[in-house]
Protein backbone atom coordinates (compact mmCIF):
# COMPACT_ATOMS: atom_id res chain seq x y z
CA UNK A 1 0.00 0.00 0.00
CA UNK A 2 3.32 2.67 0.84
CA UNK A 3 3.54 1.87 -2.64
CA UNK A 4 -0.02 2.54 -4.18
CA UNK A 5 0.78 5.88 -1.82
CA UNK A 6 4.08 6.88 -3.90
CA UNK A 7 2.62 6.05 -7.18
CA UNK A 8 -0.27 9.19 -6.08
CA UNK A 9 1.98 11.10 -4.91
CA UNK A 10 4.20 10.60 -7.84
CA UNK A 11 1.14 10.85 -9.90
CA UNK A 12 0.27 14.86 -8.19
CA UNK A 13 4.22 15.39 -8.55
CA UNK A 14 3.93 14.78 -12.42
CA UNK A 15 1.45 17.82 -12.67
CA UNK A 16 4.08 20.42 -11.29
CA UNK A 17 6.51 18.78 -13.74
CA UNK A 18 4.44 18.97 -16.32
CA UNK A 19 3.65 22.89 -15.93
CA UNK A 20 7.48 23.46 -15.62
CA UNK A 21 8.23 21.92 -18.52
CA UNK A 22 5.16 23.00 -21.20
CA UNK A 23 6.53 26.93 -20.95
CA UNK A 24 9.75 25.46 -22.00
CA UNK A 25 8.26 23.29 -24.67
CA UNK A 26 5.97 26.36 -26.00
CA UNK A 27 9.08 28.39 -26.77
CA UNK A 28 10.94 25.61 -28.04
CA UNK A 29 7.69 24.57 -30.40
CA UNK A 30 7.58 28.45 -31.33
CA UNK A 31 10.31 30.28 -31.65
CA UNK A 32 13.11 27.16 -31.60
CA UNK A 33 14.86 28.75 -29.10
CA UNK A 34 15.41 26.15 -25.81
CA UNK A 35 15.61 28.37 -23.02
CA UNK A 36 18.66 27.61 -20.39
CA UNK A 37 16.91 29.94 -18.27
CA UNK A 38 13.20 28.56 -17.81
CA UNK A 39 13.87 27.14 -14.44
CA UNK A 40 15.50 30.66 -13.03
CA UNK A 41 12.43 32.83 -14.59
CA UNK A 42 10.59 29.86 -12.22
CA UNK A 43 12.69 31.37 -9.72
CA UNK A 44 12.36 34.07 -10.32
CA UNK A 45 8.68 34.36 -9.83
CA UNK A 46 8.67 32.51 -6.71
CA UNK A 47 11.13 35.63 -5.47
CA UNK A 48 8.70 37.76 -7.17
CA UNK A 49 5.70 36.16 -5.41
CA UNK A 50 7.80 36.45 -1.75
CA UNK A 51 8.38 40.06 -2.44
CA UNK A 52 4.75 40.88 -2.75
CA UNK A 53 3.51 38.66 -0.37
CA UNK A 54 5.97 39.76 2.56
CA UNK A 55 6.11 43.54 1.23
CA UNK A 56 2.18 44.29 0.63
CA UNK A 57 1.16 41.04 2.65
CA UNK A 58 -1.04 39.27 0.88
CA UNK A 59 -1.75 36.33 0.41
CA UNK A 60 0.20 34.17 -2.39
CA UNK A 61 -2.76 33.20 -4.10
CA UNK A 62 -3.49 36.66 -4.04
CA UNK A 63 -0.18 37.97 -5.11
CA UNK A 64 -0.43 35.92 -8.39
CA UNK A 65 -2.63 38.31 -9.71
CA UNK A 66 0.46 40.90 -10.28
CA UNK A 67 2.74 38.07 -10.46
CA UNK A 68 1.65 36.01 -13.21
CA UNK A 69 0.97 39.58 -15.54
CA UNK A 70 4.43 41.01 -14.84
CA UNK A 71 6.13 37.63 -15.34
CA UNK A 72 4.42 37.83 -19.05
CA UNK A 73 5.79 41.40 -19.27
CA UNK A 74 9.09 39.49 -18.29
CA UNK A 75 8.89 37.21 -21.25
CA UNK A 76 7.69 39.53 -23.63
CA UNK A 77 10.55 41.66 -22.64
CA UNK A 78 13.37 39.35 -22.81
CA UNK A 79 11.79 38.59 -26.24
CA UNK A 80 12.13 42.04 -27.27
CA UNK A 81 15.39 42.88 -26.27
CA UNK A 82 17.24 39.71 -26.15
CA UNK A 83 15.61 36.39 -27.99
CA UNK A 84 14.75 38.29 -30.73
CA UNK A 85 18.61 39.90 -31.51
CA UNK A 86 19.99 36.37 -30.64
CA UNK A 87 17.96 34.37 -32.94
CA UNK A 88 19.04 36.11 -36.19
CA UNK A 89 22.60 34.91 -35.13
CA UNK A 90 21.86 31.46 -35.53
CA UNK A 91 20.73 28.17 -32.92
CA UNK A 92 23.72 28.25 -31.14
CA UNK A 93 23.23 31.80 -30.01
CA UNK A 94 20.50 31.86 -28.08
CA UNK A 95 21.59 28.56 -26.21
CA UNK A 96 24.28 30.68 -24.96
CA UNK A 97 22.37 34.13 -24.66
CA UNK A 98 19.95 32.27 -22.14
CA UNK A 99 23.11 30.81 -20.49
CA UNK A 100 24.06 33.77 -19.64
CA UNK A 101 20.69 35.20 -18.46
CA UNK A 102 20.53 31.94 -16.13
CA UNK A 103 23.85 33.35 -14.51
CA UNK A 104 22.46 36.45 -14.16
CA UNK A 105 19.19 36.04 -13.01
CA UNK A 106 20.52 33.76 -10.18
CA UNK A 107 23.20 36.17 -9.18
CA UNK A 108 21.15 38.75 -8.94
CA UNK A 109 19.01 37.38 -6.55
CA UNK A 110 21.31 36.20 -4.76
CA UNK A 111 22.56 40.31 -4.06
CA UNK A 112 19.30 40.69 -3.19
CA UNK A 113 18.16 38.25 -1.26
CA UNK A 114 21.66 35.86 0.05
CA UNK A 115 21.76 32.26 -0.26
CA UNK A 116 19.12 32.09 2.52
CA UNK A 117 16.65 28.79 1.71
CA UNK A 118 13.04 30.18 2.01
CA UNK A 119 9.45 28.60 1.29
CA UNK A 120 6.12 29.89 0.84
CA UNK A 121 4.47 27.30 2.50
CA UNK A 122 4.43 29.33 5.95
CA UNK A 123 2.09 31.90 3.98
CA UNK A 124 -0.63 29.12 2.99
CA UNK A 125 -0.93 28.08 6.05
CA UNK A 126 -3.06 24.81 6.51
CA UNK A 127 -2.99 23.91 2.99
CA UNK A 128 0.86 23.35 3.30
CA UNK A 129 0.36 20.42 5.05
CA UNK A 130 -3.41 19.68 4.87
CA UNK A 131 -4.08 15.76 2.95
CA UNK A 132 -7.34 13.53 2.35
CA UNK A 133 -7.05 10.52 3.85
CA UNK A 134 -7.64 7.44 1.59
CA UNK A 135 -7.50 5.03 3.65
CA UNK A 136 -4.46 3.90 6.22
CA UNK A 137 -2.10 4.45 3.93
CA UNK A 138 -2.76 6.58 1.16
CA UNK A 139 -3.28 10.47 1.89
CA UNK A 140 -3.67 13.12 -1.28
CA UNK A 141 -2.07 16.30 -0.13
CA UNK A 142 -4.40 19.30 -1.08
CA UNK A 143 -1.75 21.08 -1.98
CA UNK A 144 -0.50 18.68 -4.58
CA UNK A 145 -3.46 17.89 -5.63
CA UNK A 146 -4.01 21.68 -5.78
CA UNK A 147 -0.72 21.72 -8.00
CA UNK A 148 -1.66 18.68 -10.44
CA UNK A 149 -5.40 20.38 -10.56
CA UNK A 150 -3.78 23.57 -11.53
CA UNK A 151 -1.48 22.27 -14.13
CA UNK A 152 -4.04 20.10 -16.19
CA UNK A 153 -6.08 22.98 -16.25
CA UNK A 154 -3.17 25.38 -17.72
CA UNK A 155 -2.85 22.83 -20.14
CA UNK A 156 -6.12 22.62 -20.87
CA UNK A 157 -6.29 26.17 -21.53
CA UNK A 158 -2.80 26.30 -23.66
CA UNK A 159 -4.30 23.36 -25.26
CA UNK A 160 -7.84 25.48 -26.29
CA UNK A 161 -5.83 28.15 -26.93
CA UNK A 162 -3.79 27.02 -29.37
CA UNK A 163 -6.17 24.55 -31.15
CA UNK A 164 -9.35 26.94 -31.28
CA UNK A 165 -8.36 30.52 -31.21
CA UNK A 166 -7.14 32.94 -34.08
CA UNK A 167 -3.99 33.70 -31.76
CA UNK A 168 -3.55 30.07 -31.71
CA UNK A 169 -3.74 29.26 -35.28
CA UNK A 170 -1.07 32.35 -35.70
CA UNK A 171 0.73 30.72 -33.06
CA UNK A 172 1.20 27.43 -34.55
CA UNK A 173 1.94 28.59 -38.14
CA UNK A 174 4.35 30.99 -37.32
CA UNK A 175 6.12 27.78 -35.35
CA UNK A 176 6.16 26.12 -38.67
CA UNK A 177 6.95 28.39 -40.98
CA UNK A 178 7.86 31.86 -39.74
CA UNK A 179 8.32 33.78 -43.24
CA UNK A 180 5.34 32.27 -44.95
CA UNK A 181 3.46 33.08 -41.97
CA UNK A 182 4.56 37.00 -42.43
CA UNK A 183 3.58 36.65 -45.64
CA UNK A 184 -0.56 36.28 -45.16
CA UNK A 185 0.05 38.86 -42.31
CA UNK A 186 0.99 37.45 -39.35
CA UNK A 187 3.12 39.86 -37.32
CA UNK A 188 5.88 37.03 -36.56
CA UNK A 189 7.39 39.50 -34.02
CA UNK A 190 4.14 39.72 -32.00
CA UNK A 191 3.74 36.57 -31.79
CA UNK A 192 6.34 35.45 -30.20
CA UNK A 193 6.40 38.20 -28.00
CA UNK A 194 3.09 36.41 -26.95
CA UNK A 195 4.85 33.17 -26.97
CA UNK A 196 7.43 34.31 -24.56
CA UNK A 197 4.82 36.02 -22.30
CA UNK A 198 3.04 32.60 -22.31
CA UNK A 199 5.77 30.67 -21.46
CA UNK A 200 7.54 32.53 -18.96
CA UNK A 201 4.58 33.75 -17.06
CA UNK A 202 3.53 29.94 -16.89
CA UNK A 203 7.27 29.05 -15.52
CA UNK A 204 6.66 31.61 -12.81
CA UNK A 205 3.22 30.13 -12.08
CA UNK A 206 5.55 26.60 -11.91
CA UNK A 207 8.04 28.65 -9.58
CA UNK A 208 5.58 29.72 -7.17
CA UNK A 209 4.18 25.86 -6.47
CA UNK A 210 7.47 25.25 -6.00
CA UNK A 211 8.04 27.50 -3.23
CA UNK A 212 4.63 26.42 -1.99
CA UNK A 213 5.09 22.85 -1.19
CA UNK A 214 9.22 22.69 -0.96
CA UNK A 215 11.87 25.31 -0.53
CA UNK A 216 13.89 27.47 -3.17
CA UNK A 217 16.51 29.38 -2.94
CA UNK A 218 18.98 32.01 -5.73
CA UNK A 219 20.15 28.66 -7.15
CA UNK A 220 17.55 26.59 -7.47
CA UNK A 221 16.79 26.98 -10.91
CA UNK A 222 19.14 24.63 -12.56
CA UNK A 223 17.62 21.48 -11.24
CA UNK A 224 14.52 22.56 -12.13
CA UNK A 225 15.24 23.30 -15.45
CA UNK A 226 16.69 19.41 -16.21
CA UNK A 227 13.16 17.94 -14.56
CA UNK A 228 11.52 20.17 -17.00
CA UNK A 229 14.20 19.07 -19.87
CA UNK A 230 13.30 15.77 -18.74
CA UNK A 231 9.59 15.67 -18.71
CA UNK A 232 9.40 17.58 -22.29
CA UNK A 233 11.83 14.70 -23.71
CA UNK A 234 10.02 11.61 -22.22
CA UNK A 235 6.97 13.15 -23.19
CA UNK A 236 7.62 14.26 -26.65
CA UNK A 237 8.46 17.99 -27.91
CA UNK A 238 5.59 19.75 -28.81
CA UNK A 239 2.80 17.90 -27.53
CA UNK A 240 1.18 19.15 -24.21
CA UNK A 241 -0.35 16.00 -22.97
CA UNK A 242 2.65 14.07 -23.73
CA UNK A 243 4.24 16.72 -21.19
CA UNK A 244 1.70 16.09 -18.68
CA UNK A 245 2.23 11.97 -19.58
CA UNK A 246 6.33 12.97 -19.45
CA UNK A 247 5.75 14.59 -16.25
CA UNK A 248 3.83 12.10 -14.36
CA UNK A 249 6.25 9.33 -15.66
CA UNK A 250 9.42 11.55 -13.91
CA UNK A 251 7.13 12.08 -10.62
CA UNK A 252 6.20 8.78 -10.48
CA UNK A 253 9.88 7.48 -10.63
CA UNK A 254 11.35 9.84 -8.41
CA UNK A 255 8.65 8.59 -5.74
CA UNK A 256 9.06 4.81 -6.21
CA UNK A 257 13.61 5.36 -5.89
CA UNK A 258 12.77 7.54 -2.82
CA UNK A 259 10.59 4.66 -0.93
CA UNK A 260 13.43 2.52 -2.46
CA UNK A 261 15.74 4.48 -1.02
CA UNK A 262 15.65 8.05 0.06
CA UNK A 263 18.97 8.95 -1.44
CA UNK A 264 18.00 7.95 -4.78
CA UNK A 265 14.38 10.07 -5.64
CA UNK A 266 16.34 12.47 -7.98
CA UNK A 267 18.56 9.51 -9.23
CA UNK A 268 15.76 7.28 -10.44
CA UNK A 269 14.05 10.08 -11.72
CA UNK A 270 17.79 10.71 -13.87
CA UNK A 271 17.49 6.96 -14.53
CA UNK A 272 14.25 6.85 -16.07
CA UNK A 273 14.62 9.11 -18.25
CA UNK A 274 17.56 7.89 -19.74
CA UNK A 275 16.04 4.58 -20.24
CA UNK A 276 13.58 5.99 -22.22
CA UNK A 277 15.92 8.28 -24.58
CA UNK A 278 17.96 5.52 -24.93
CA UNK A 279 15.20 2.95 -25.83
CA UNK A 280 13.74 6.29 -28.55
CA UNK A 281 17.39 6.13 -29.85
CA UNK A 282 17.36 2.60 -30.33
CA UNK A 283 13.92 2.68 -32.18
CA UNK A 284 14.83 5.64 -34.32
CA UNK A 285 18.23 3.65 -35.23
CA UNK A 286 16.09 0.21 -35.86
CA UNK A 287 13.18 1.94 -37.90
CA UNK A 288 16.61 3.27 -39.95
CA UNK A 289 17.77 -0.19 -40.87
CA UNK A 290 14.88 -1.44 -41.52
CA UNK A 291 12.52 -2.59 -38.58
CA UNK A 292 13.03 -5.02 -36.43
CA UNK A 293 12.93 -8.61 -38.55
CA UNK A 294 16.25 -6.97 -40.49
CA UNK A 295 17.71 -5.71 -37.46
CA UNK A 296 17.58 -9.24 -35.81
CA UNK A 297 18.52 -10.91 -39.31
CA UNK A 298 15.30 -12.68 -39.10
CA UNK A 299 13.99 -10.89 -42.67
CA UNK A 300 14.12 -13.76 -45.49
CA UNK B 1 -4.63 54.34 -62.76
CA UNK B 2 -1.16 53.07 -61.48
CA UNK B 3 -1.27 50.80 -58.79
CA UNK B 4 2.12 48.95 -58.21
CA UNK B 5 5.37 51.01 -59.47
CA UNK B 6 9.14 49.66 -59.08
CA UNK B 7 11.78 52.08 -60.12
CA UNK B 8 15.29 50.55 -60.37
CA UNK B 9 14.88 47.99 -58.18
CA UNK B 10 18.28 45.65 -57.65
CA UNK B 11 17.96 42.66 -55.19
CA UNK B 12 21.12 40.41 -54.03
CA UNK B 13 21.07 36.50 -53.01
CA UNK B 14 24.73 37.24 -51.29
CA UNK B 15 26.90 38.30 -53.41
CA UNK B 16 24.07 37.65 -57.01
CA UNK B 17 23.00 40.17 -58.41
CA UNK B 18 19.43 38.39 -58.75
CA UNK B 19 17.39 41.19 -59.64
CA UNK B 20 19.18 43.94 -61.56
CA UNK B 21 17.54 47.62 -62.25
CA UNK B 22 14.15 46.81 -62.80
CA UNK B 23 11.23 49.41 -63.84
CA UNK B 24 7.61 48.66 -64.19
CA UNK B 25 4.44 49.30 -63.20
CA UNK B 26 1.27 47.50 -62.82
CA UNK B 27 -2.60 49.11 -63.21
CA UNK B 28 -5.53 48.57 -61.16
CA UNK B 29 -7.55 45.58 -62.65
CA UNK B 30 -4.38 44.44 -65.41
CA UNK B 31 -2.92 41.08 -65.37
CA UNK B 32 0.62 40.58 -65.85
CA UNK B 33 2.15 37.92 -66.81
CA UNK B 34 6.21 37.62 -65.63
CA UNK B 35 7.90 35.05 -67.83
CA UNK B 36 11.63 33.87 -68.00
CA UNK B 37 14.06 30.88 -67.94
CA UNK B 38 15.22 29.58 -63.91
CA UNK B 39 16.94 31.97 -62.53
CA UNK B 40 15.97 35.20 -64.20
CA UNK B 41 15.05 36.68 -61.66
CA UNK B 42 11.04 36.17 -61.43
CA UNK B 43 10.37 35.35 -57.84
CA UNK B 44 13.13 37.13 -56.00
CA UNK B 45 11.18 39.72 -58.14
CA UNK B 46 7.77 38.48 -56.45
CA UNK B 47 9.34 38.69 -52.88
CA UNK B 48 11.01 41.58 -52.90
CA UNK B 49 7.35 43.24 -53.80
CA UNK B 50 6.20 40.90 -51.11
CA UNK B 51 8.56 42.51 -48.28
CA UNK B 52 10.22 38.63 -47.65
CA UNK B 53 12.84 39.56 -49.53
CA UNK B 54 15.15 42.61 -48.89
CA UNK B 55 16.13 45.09 -51.51
CA UNK B 56 19.67 46.60 -52.28
CA UNK B 57 18.22 49.81 -53.95
CA UNK B 58 15.50 51.16 -56.13
CA UNK B 59 12.14 51.66 -54.94
CA UNK B 60 8.64 50.25 -54.40
CA UNK B 61 5.25 52.21 -54.47
CA UNK B 62 2.02 50.77 -53.71
CA UNK B 63 -0.36 53.32 -54.04
CA UNK B 64 1.90 56.16 -54.37
CA UNK B 65 3.33 55.24 -51.26
CA UNK B 66 6.86 53.86 -50.76
CA UNK B 67 6.47 50.62 -49.06
CA UNK B 68 10.35 49.28 -48.95
CA UNK B 69 10.63 50.18 -45.27
CA UNK B 70 7.26 48.34 -44.68
CA UNK B 71 7.46 44.62 -43.17
CA UNK B 72 5.87 42.03 -45.22
CA UNK B 73 2.91 41.61 -42.64
CA UNK B 74 1.73 45.20 -42.90
CA UNK B 75 2.03 45.04 -47.04
CA UNK B 76 -0.43 42.10 -47.05
CA UNK B 77 -2.86 44.84 -44.77
CA UNK B 78 -2.03 47.31 -47.17
CA UNK B 79 -3.17 44.71 -49.97
CA UNK B 80 -0.40 43.05 -51.28
CA UNK B 81 -0.43 38.93 -51.44
CA UNK B 82 2.25 36.56 -52.69
CA UNK B 83 1.22 32.98 -53.38
CA UNK B 84 4.89 31.72 -52.76
CA UNK B 85 6.66 29.32 -54.86
CA UNK B 86 6.06 25.41 -53.83
CA UNK B 87 2.69 26.56 -52.34
CA UNK B 88 4.33 26.59 -48.23
CA UNK B 89 1.37 25.96 -46.80
CA UNK B 90 1.14 25.28 -43.06
CA UNK B 91 0.81 21.39 -43.27
CA UNK B 92 0.02 21.24 -39.35
CA UNK B 93 -2.88 23.51 -39.86
CA UNK B 94 -6.31 22.05 -42.30
CA UNK B 95 -7.16 23.63 -45.23
CA UNK B 96 -9.78 26.04 -42.98
CA UNK B 97 -7.43 27.31 -40.64
CA UNK B 98 -4.92 27.99 -43.35
CA UNK B 99 -7.75 30.06 -45.02
CA UNK B 100 -9.19 31.65 -41.51
CA UNK B 101 -5.08 32.44 -40.50
CA UNK B 102 -4.99 34.66 -43.46
CA UNK B 103 -8.48 35.95 -43.30
CA UNK B 104 -7.85 36.98 -39.60
CA UNK B 105 -4.83 39.05 -40.79
CA UNK B 106 -5.97 40.50 -43.59
CA UNK B 107 -8.14 43.39 -44.72
CA UNK B 108 -12.03 43.30 -45.04
CA UNK B 109 -13.72 42.59 -48.47
CA UNK B 110 -15.42 40.15 -50.70
CA UNK B 111 -13.10 37.09 -49.95
CA UNK B 112 -14.26 34.72 -46.97
CA UNK B 113 -14.35 31.15 -46.57
CA UNK B 114 -17.72 30.90 -48.46
CA UNK B 115 -16.45 32.72 -51.73
CA UNK B 116 -12.94 31.14 -51.71
CA UNK B 117 -14.87 27.42 -51.34
CA UNK B 118 -17.19 28.30 -54.54
CA UNK B 119 -13.92 29.92 -56.93
CA UNK B 120 -11.95 26.68 -55.83
CA UNK B 121 -14.89 24.00 -55.38
CA UNK B 122 -11.35 21.68 -55.47
CA UNK B 123 -10.98 22.08 -51.64
CA UNK B 124 -14.44 23.32 -50.49
CA UNK B 125 -14.81 19.26 -49.72
CA UNK B 126 -10.85 19.17 -48.25
CA UNK B 127 -11.73 21.63 -45.64
CA UNK B 128 -11.21 19.81 -42.53
CA UNK B 129 -7.72 18.03 -43.39
CA UNK B 130 -4.77 18.64 -42.78
CA UNK B 131 -2.87 20.30 -45.41
CA UNK B 132 -0.13 18.68 -45.56
CA UNK B 133 -2.29 15.83 -46.79
CA UNK B 134 -3.44 17.41 -50.10
CA UNK B 135 -2.50 16.55 -54.02
CA UNK B 136 -0.53 19.24 -55.78
CA UNK B 137 -3.28 20.56 -57.41
CA UNK B 138 -5.42 21.03 -54.04
CA UNK B 139 -2.37 22.50 -52.14
CA UNK B 140 -2.34 24.93 -55.60
CA UNK B 141 -5.65 25.86 -54.55
CA UNK B 142 -5.27 26.28 -51.14
CA UNK B 143 -2.29 28.69 -51.37
CA UNK B 144 -4.40 31.00 -53.61
CA UNK B 145 -7.47 30.55 -51.67
CA UNK B 146 -5.22 31.77 -48.63
CA UNK B 147 -3.95 35.00 -50.54
CA UNK B 148 -7.50 35.76 -51.19
CA UNK B 149 -8.16 35.43 -48.01
CA UNK B 150 -6.53 38.66 -47.11
CA UNK B 151 -8.59 40.37 -49.75
CA UNK B 152 -5.54 41.92 -51.84
CA UNK B 153 -5.82 44.79 -54.34
CA UNK B 154 -2.69 42.75 -55.85
CA UNK B 155 -2.13 39.47 -56.24
CA UNK B 156 1.34 37.85 -56.86
CA UNK B 157 1.36 34.20 -58.61
CA UNK B 158 4.49 32.64 -58.52
CA UNK B 159 5.00 29.37 -60.51
CA UNK B 160 1.07 28.03 -60.30
CA UNK B 161 1.91 25.32 -62.60
CA UNK B 162 5.35 23.85 -61.52
CA UNK B 163 5.18 20.32 -60.42
CA UNK B 164 1.44 19.98 -61.19
CA UNK B 165 -0.13 17.29 -63.25
CA UNK B 166 -1.92 18.79 -66.22
CA UNK B 167 -5.30 18.30 -64.90
CA UNK B 168 -4.70 19.56 -61.70
CA UNK B 169 -2.86 22.82 -63.47
CA UNK B 170 -6.44 22.96 -65.53
CA UNK B 171 -8.31 22.75 -62.41
CA UNK B 172 -6.74 25.23 -60.59
CA UNK B 173 -7.06 27.66 -63.65
CA UNK B 174 -10.34 27.02 -64.53
CA UNK B 175 -11.11 28.83 -60.73
CA UNK B 176 -8.20 31.43 -61.44
CA UNK B 177 -10.25 32.45 -64.95
CA UNK B 178 -13.52 33.08 -62.97
CA UNK B 179 -10.79 35.35 -60.63
CA UNK B 180 -9.32 36.71 -63.16
CA UNK B 181 -12.94 38.15 -64.89
CA UNK B 182 -14.04 39.74 -61.85
CA UNK B 183 -10.89 42.25 -62.26
CA UNK B 184 -8.91 41.76 -60.26
CA UNK B 185 -4.91 42.65 -60.22
CA UNK B 186 -2.06 40.13 -60.75
CA UNK B 187 1.24 39.51 -61.40
CA UNK B 188 1.56 35.93 -62.82
CA UNK B 189 5.28 34.21 -62.87
CA UNK B 190 4.31 31.12 -65.05
CA UNK B 191 6.97 28.35 -66.86
CA UNK B 192 3.85 27.66 -69.34
CA UNK B 193 4.66 29.93 -72.26
CA UNK B 194 1.57 29.55 -73.82
CA UNK B 195 -0.96 29.76 -70.37
CA UNK B 196 0.85 32.93 -69.67
CA UNK B 197 0.18 34.73 -72.99
CA UNK B 198 -3.93 33.45 -72.77
CA UNK B 199 -4.73 34.97 -69.27
CA UNK B 200 -1.95 37.84 -69.46
CA UNK B 201 -3.29 41.94 -70.66
CA UNK B 202 0.59 42.29 -70.56
CA UNK B 203 3.75 40.59 -70.42
CA UNK B 204 7.19 41.11 -68.92
CA UNK B 205 10.37 39.26 -69.90
CA UNK B 206 13.44 38.84 -67.61
CA UNK B 207 17.12 37.48 -68.45
CA UNK B 208 19.42 37.52 -66.45
CA UNK B 209 17.52 39.92 -63.78
CA UNK B 210 17.10 42.30 -66.03
CA UNK B 211 13.61 43.25 -67.98
CA UNK B 212 14.74 42.40 -71.65
CA UNK B 213 10.98 42.63 -73.28
CA UNK B 214 7.79 43.89 -72.40
CA UNK B 215 4.78 44.60 -74.47
CA UNK B 216 0.97 43.46 -74.42
CA UNK B 217 0.15 40.70 -74.79
CA UNK B 218 -1.62 41.03 -77.98
CA UNK B 219 0.76 42.55 -79.82
CA UNK B 220 3.93 40.03 -78.74
CA UNK B 221 4.35 37.08 -80.44
CA UNK B 222 5.60 34.22 -79.21
CA UNK B 223 8.58 34.02 -80.99
CA UNK B 224 9.42 37.06 -79.94
CA UNK B 225 9.20 35.74 -76.07
CA UNK B 226 11.07 32.90 -76.71
CA UNK B 227 13.77 34.65 -78.40
CA UNK B 228 13.83 37.45 -75.30
CA UNK B 229 13.33 34.31 -73.21
CA UNK B 230 16.24 32.60 -74.44
CA UNK B 231 18.31 35.57 -74.56
CA UNK B 232 18.88 35.09 -78.47
CA UNK B 233 19.36 37.94 -81.02
CA UNK B 234 19.89 40.45 -78.21
CA UNK B 235 23.07 41.73 -80.25
CA UNK B 236 20.92 41.93 -83.56
CA UNK B 237 18.94 44.97 -81.51
CA UNK B 238 15.83 43.04 -80.52
CA UNK B 239 13.76 45.13 -78.44
CA UNK B 240 15.16 45.59 -74.87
Amino acid sequence: MIWANQVVTGILLGGYYALLASGLSLMFGVMRIINLAHGDLAILGAFFTFLVANDLGWNPFLALVIVLPGMALVGWLLQRTMFERSLRSGVLVPLLTTFGLAIVIENLLFAKYGADTRSLGPQIGNLAFDSWKINSQIYIGHLSALIFVVAVGVLGVLHILLRRTPIGRALRATAEDADTAELVGVNSRSVYGIASGIAVAIAGLAGVFLAMRSSYDPYSGPLQLIFAFEAVVIGGIGSLWGTLAGGIILGVAQNVGAQLNPEWQILAGHIVFLAILAGRLMLTAIEERGGLDVFLGRAS
Amino acid sequence: MTLLSVEGLVARHGLLEAVRDVTFELDEGETLALVGANGAGKTTLLRTIAGAHRIASGRIRFQGRDIVDDSAHRRVRMGIALVPEGRRLFTGLTVEENLQLAGQCGRRGPWNLESVYEAFPLIASRRKRRAGNLSGGEQQATAIGRALMTNPRVVLLDEVSLGLAPVAVDAVYRSLDGVLAGGATVVLVEQDLGRALSVADRVICMLEGRIVLQGTAKELTREQVVAAYFGLGREQGAPA
